[in-house]
């Protein structure tokens, strides 16, 4: 029998809890379209619905084997990838260039899927770094060659690099943690960080005024950031128990860093967005945007937790 | 049926896992013929993808028209086009005096078919748009009950260009138009498709660096 098919306790009570969330998500919306018919609920009606399917798919990356669980967030990474290579400016001359690029996603999570560290953390910064230049210069065209060659290392790094350790999370050996099994980490990585960004969300509508970054995101303030890596870091140690081998003080600690890493990533993203001068990343995602714009947190936070972790325990 | 199943497993897949095609105006879609629709062309794949935002239950009623001197050269390409993507040829250059090329087109849009344009002629510099011929005006004079649906592609000349065989995946925007009709003079037609062309290509996000 798979042994996966047997869900720790406190993994059957995660998906139990988030679904018990978005329900509530969603029948308070469904009550405020009711209560206030003038007002205009499309885009939030629109965004718990997409939440659902995000966290169905979530479940089917998580919840079934390691195979499926590669592909799926293997899959995701391409998507990632591809919107932002359709975002930015890219040059005819590349064409191969891009393709070779788009090569790294199925090799990396293929070292995942074998569970070869060495070669899944040295692959992309070391590897693809030196081979991209390589096959740029085969083609020959010397105008925009820098700027051409960092904005695609740079792509491959944020949306496959980093987010390969979202998957990485689910191939460390089980028996370190008992309590969460294969698929905890991963669970206590993702939830945490959308919780997150949720918080940093509500607080900073709540109670916002200064602004912390003006330029790059307006919407952002001193008190929803505040509000949130408290909010996550309170939750961090609340959860690490049943799905980390984290102690309590070590939890306190990765709380802290989902919630500046997932502020940073966040941040990262728009200023990227305003730099190419764009609203949303793409539109994969009905009232989210583009799939860039709801893992924008995760391209920090996975590589951050991830290595955390593996420092503490693996 | 062999359309239906390469649509299914060919042009539907390309589009929605390869490719991803966002499409912005997708209610001017017709769902019923006779209608025209016109696009620019950047890529092979500008077919596909317009085919791929139809429902299966239409597919066959959908045709591009396309060079009959470049899809009919040999038997195995003339075999894929005519059968499996249902292209309707049209000679470029008549070949007797009087012969009316258009002929076929007329024949199609009798039998209640969507037919798909490509005015620019040939593939042109990807993602760029070049002045439609005239062509159309002909035939939306011939035709003028039926509707005229302009449609813009980006990105697809990113992903397959003129001359290249390697796809490269990338997201595809189309932007479609309301639909025109026929407005009395050639040139006030073509003016106006053209203009709306314009407009279309204008909500586009473009990124092709060596058009910077």
């Amino acid at each position: 029998m798979n042994p996966q098919l047997i869900l720790p306790f406190s993994v059957e009570i995660s998906f139990g809890v988030i679904a018990a969330l978005l329900a509530t998500a969603s029948f308070t919306s469904i009550g405020l379209v009711h209560s206030r018919p003038e007002r205009n609920y499309t885009e939030l009606r629109l965004r718990i619905k997409t939440w659902w399917l995000i966290v169905a798919v979530f479940a089917v990356a998580v919840l079934f084997n390691r195979a499926i669980s590669v592909i799926v967030l293997g899959f995701v990474s391409f998507l990632a990838f591809k919107e932002y290579l359709s975002l930015i400016p890219t040059r005819r001359a590349d064409h191969r260039v891009l393709f070779w690029a788009y090569l790294a996603i199925p090799m990396q999570f293929y070292w995942v899927y074998i569970a070869w560290y060495g070669l899944f953390i040295i692959f992309i910064p070391v590897f693809m770094f030196l081979i991209l230049p390589t096959r740029m210069v085969l083609v020959g065209e010397t105008q925009g060659f820098l700027r051409a060659l960092g904005t695609l290392h740079w792509g491959l790094m944020i949306t496959v690099f980093s987010l390969s350790h979202m998957a990485y999370l689910l191939v460390l050996p089980p028996e370190v943690n008992p309590a969460g099994g294969a698929m905890g980490l991963l669970i206590y990585l993702v939830f945490l960080t959308e919780i997150n960004d949720v918080a940093q969300y509500i607080w900073g509508k709540s109670f916002g005024r200064r602004k912390i970054s003006p330029k790059v995101s307006p919407n952002k303030t001193v008190a929803g950031f505040l509000g949130g890596v408290t909010t996550t870091m309170l939750l961090a140690v609340a959860l690490g128990p049943y799905l980390t081998p984290l102690t309590q003080l070590e939890a306190l600690g990765a709380g802290v860093l989902i919630g500046l890493g997932g502020f940073v990533g966040d941040v990262t993203i728009s200023a990227l967005k305003r730099d190419i001068g764009v609203k949303d990343s793409g539109s994969i995602l009905p009232g989210h945007g583009g799939i860039l714009d709801r893992l924008d947190s995760l391209t920090y936070t996975a590589p951050l937790f991830f290595h955390f972790v593996y420092f503490l325990h693996y | 049926m062999l359309r239906k199943l390469f649509y299914l497993f060919i042009s539907k897949p390309l589009a929605l896992v390869i490719l991803g095609i966002n499409a912005r105006g997708r209610e001017h879609l017709p769902l019923q013929g006779p209608a025209i629709i016109v696009a620019n062309h950047n890529s092979h794949l500008d077919a596909l993808a317009l085919m791929s935002l139809f429902p299966l239950a239409v597919i066959d009623k959908v045709h591009p028209v396309a060079a009959a001197d470049y899809f009919l050269r040999n038997r195995i390409i003339k075999w894929f086009a005519l059968n499996v993507i249902g292209i309707i040829p049209l000679e470029r250059k008549a070949t007797e005096k009087g012969a009316d090329v258009l002929a076929p087109v007329f024949d199609a849009l009798d039998k209640k078919a969507i037919l798909i344009l490509f005015p620019e002629g040939s593939r042109g510099e990807p993602e760029s748009l070049s002045r439609f011929k005239n062509g159309i005006a002909h035939l939306a004079l011939e035709c003028p009950e039926v509707p005229v649906i302009p449609m813009f592609f980006y990105g697809l000349g990113k992903a397959l260009p003129k001359g290249e065989f390697i796809l490269v995946p990338f997201f595809v925007d189309v932007f479609i138009g309301a639909p025109m009709r026929w407005e009395g003079s050639r040139s006030e037609f073509m003016r106006q498709l053209n203009q709306k062309m314009l407009a279309l290509q204008e909500q586009a996000n473009i990124t092709d660096a060596s058009d910077l």
